[in-house]
């Protein structure tokens, strides 16, 4: 291969690139992305860039030293508009062309927005630093505003955490009757929605947003069971979708993310896909340690122009919300029953796992109980019945 | 040689006795910066608690030979160097001096360069 091109640098797509080295590749490497920056971790911007516990510096994946040894050609601020039939041409902005042998799509995801949205000031999305340095002047520049948060997901809760953190009156509107109900489970959901009040943030379920009002910036929020909700910022995280308009009209398979088999590629041998785009043998994650994983495997399987290898790594995330770290790792089958293992969900620290009827656990989840989580997260991952899980390290 | 002054300026810290550090295990300790304090099966090694990726307590960590796991991204520290060995950490952690006395106990001489943040942050 002559010419390999990493298509979105960001998390997945810096894995990648440094895999392809790692992998002994020293052809040219082109990656493309259409922000500016340098590749950043956006973990940080719901939790502690927003609150100012973070500069913008520490949010860096790289240093010059790395990017010096990478040895690539970077275009930043540049878009791929598409890729063509053979998998070869990518177009970029401008009308410029890039081939490649090889091709990485880490384009990750792109956050839904509320209609009437873009007309409003005041109104948010939360994916990009640009997005977190816009959100964090409007709530460091006030005091005690009133904050709407659409969306009780991780990140609508971690930015609701955070607004209370720094001393605003916020309301968390959800949709479902219960947040994270298809993550964790009724039992589980419930005690994560219950930390909301611990900082007396108020959660409203079961009603969505009707409309924004306002004519020039956002006053207020209208939810569908005819509530208004008064709102100096809106803060909306109703989710995601893959980033995949650019591949119109290429050859790839695209179904709610860029359909691949479990080693990452697509239905062309040459073209791979990483990240929060992938959707690797059936499942799409949208989670950071996802990102990281999955390149190391795309990447050799590129290079080897089939697939050699596939990986089903166990999938872990972490959620940070008014103080209380939460980590899950694993899977939940339909039939599987929770059970809490250590400590209690009234102290707001403790294990929990999720059994198979035959006892089998699947999965672990913990609030702020990160050595058993971590010892039963290996135990899941290396395959070694979690036969006690009940004691902690 | 360190001057006599500093020598005697020295910040030692007890820590517990032997007895109560067991194989495997590891204390952490609220000084400025925390420090986690593990023993190993041969040895007794202190490193700054505070992962140097982001916000995690390494002595939460999982402790294979000398190496801990941070419990939050994963990244393997070298307990003798304080040297990341994978990513995500890019950056060490600051090792200190561990040493037991007659009676078995337990204490960590806070490196200078520890203690220099410290000043600086407490002067924050
Ligand atoms: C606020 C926030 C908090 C989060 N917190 C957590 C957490 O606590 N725990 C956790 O596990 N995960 C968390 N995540 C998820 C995690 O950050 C993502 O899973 C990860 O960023 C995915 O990496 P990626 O490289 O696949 O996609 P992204 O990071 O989205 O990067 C994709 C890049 O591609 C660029 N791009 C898109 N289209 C094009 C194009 N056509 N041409 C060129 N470039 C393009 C984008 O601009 C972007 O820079 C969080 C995400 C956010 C936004
Ligand atoms: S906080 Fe330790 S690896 Fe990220």
């Amino acid at each position: 291969m002559k010419t390999v091109a990493v298509v979105g640098a960001s998390l997945a797509g810096l894995y990648a690139a440094r895999a392809l080295r790692a992998e002994g590749y020293d052809g040219r490497l082109v990656i493309i992305g259409d922000e500016l920056h340098r590749p950043y971790d956006r973990p940080p911007l719901s939790k502690e860039f927003l609150t100012g516990a973070m500069d913008e510096d520490q949010l860096a994946l790289s240093d010059a030293g790395e990017e010096a040894e990478l040895n690539a050609e970077w275009l930043l601020g540049v878009r791929a508009q598409g890729l063509d039939a053979r998998g070869r041409a990518l177009r970029l902005d401008g009308g410029r062309t890039v081939t490649a042998d090889g091709v990485v799509i880490a384009t990750g995801a792109t956050p839904r927005r509320l209609p009437g949205a873009a007309a409003l000031s005041g109104v948010h999305t939360l994916r990009t630093l640009d997005d977190a340095r816009a959100l964090r002047a409007e709530l460091t520049g006030r005091q005690s505003a009133r904050v709407v948060v659409v969306g009780a997901g991780f990140i609508g809760s971690e930015v609701a955490s955070s607004c209370v953190a720094l001393g605003h009156h916020v309301t968390v509107v959800e949709a479902a009757p219960l947040p994270l109900l298809p993550q964790l489970g009724e039992a589980m959901a419930t005690i994560c929605a219950s930390l909301h009040a611990d900082r007396g943030v108020r959660l409203i379920t079961g009603t969505s947003v009707a409309a924004l009002s306002g004519a020039g910036a956002v006053t207020g929020v209208q939810l569908t069971d005819g509530r208004l909700l008064p709102a100096d910022v809106v803060v909306v995280g109703i989710g995601a979708a893959p980033t995949t308009g650019w591949l119109d009209g290429s050859a790839l398979a695209v179904d709610d993310g860029v359909l691949c088999d479990g080693g990452g590629v697509t239905t062309l041998p040459q073209v791979v896909a990483v990240g929060d785009v992938a959707r690797v043998a059936g499942t799409r994650s949208e989670h950071w340690t996802s990102a990281t994983e999955q390149p190391t495997v795309a990447v050799r399987n590129l290079l080897a122009g089939r697939t050699v290898e596939a990986a089903r790594p166990l999938p872990y995330f972490w959620s940070d919300q008014y103080g209380v770290r939460i980590q899950f790792a694993g899977r939940r089958p339909a039939d599987c029953t929770v059970r809490i293992t250590d400590g209690t969900p009234e102290e707001r620290s403790f294990l929990a796992v999720y059994e198979r009827p035959d006892g089998t656990v699947t999965a672990a989840l913990a609030l702020n109980r990160p050595r058993a989580f971590m010892r039963l997260r290996r135990e899941l991952t290396s395959g070694v019945p979690a036969g006690h899980a009940s004691r902690s390290r | 040689m360190l001057p006599k002054s500093e020598l005697k300026g020295a910040l030692v810290i007890p820590v517990c006795h032997l007895d109560d550090l067991p194989e495997g295990e590891s204390v952490r300790l609220s000084t400025e910066p925390p420090i986690a304090v593990f023993r190993t099966a041969g040895a007794l090694y202190a490193i700054d608690d505070t992962c140097s990726h982001q916000d995690a307590s390494l002595s939460e960590g999982w402790l294979e030979g000398c190496f801990v796991e941070c419990p939050l991204h994963a990244a393997l520290f070298d307990l003798r160097t304080g040297q990341p060995t994978c990513l995500p950490a890019r950056r060490p952690v600051r090792t200190h001096r561990v040493s037991v006395d007659d009676s078995g106990f337990v204490h960590v001489e806070v490196a200078a360069d520890a203690r220099a943040a410290t000043r600086e942050g407490s002067a924050a």
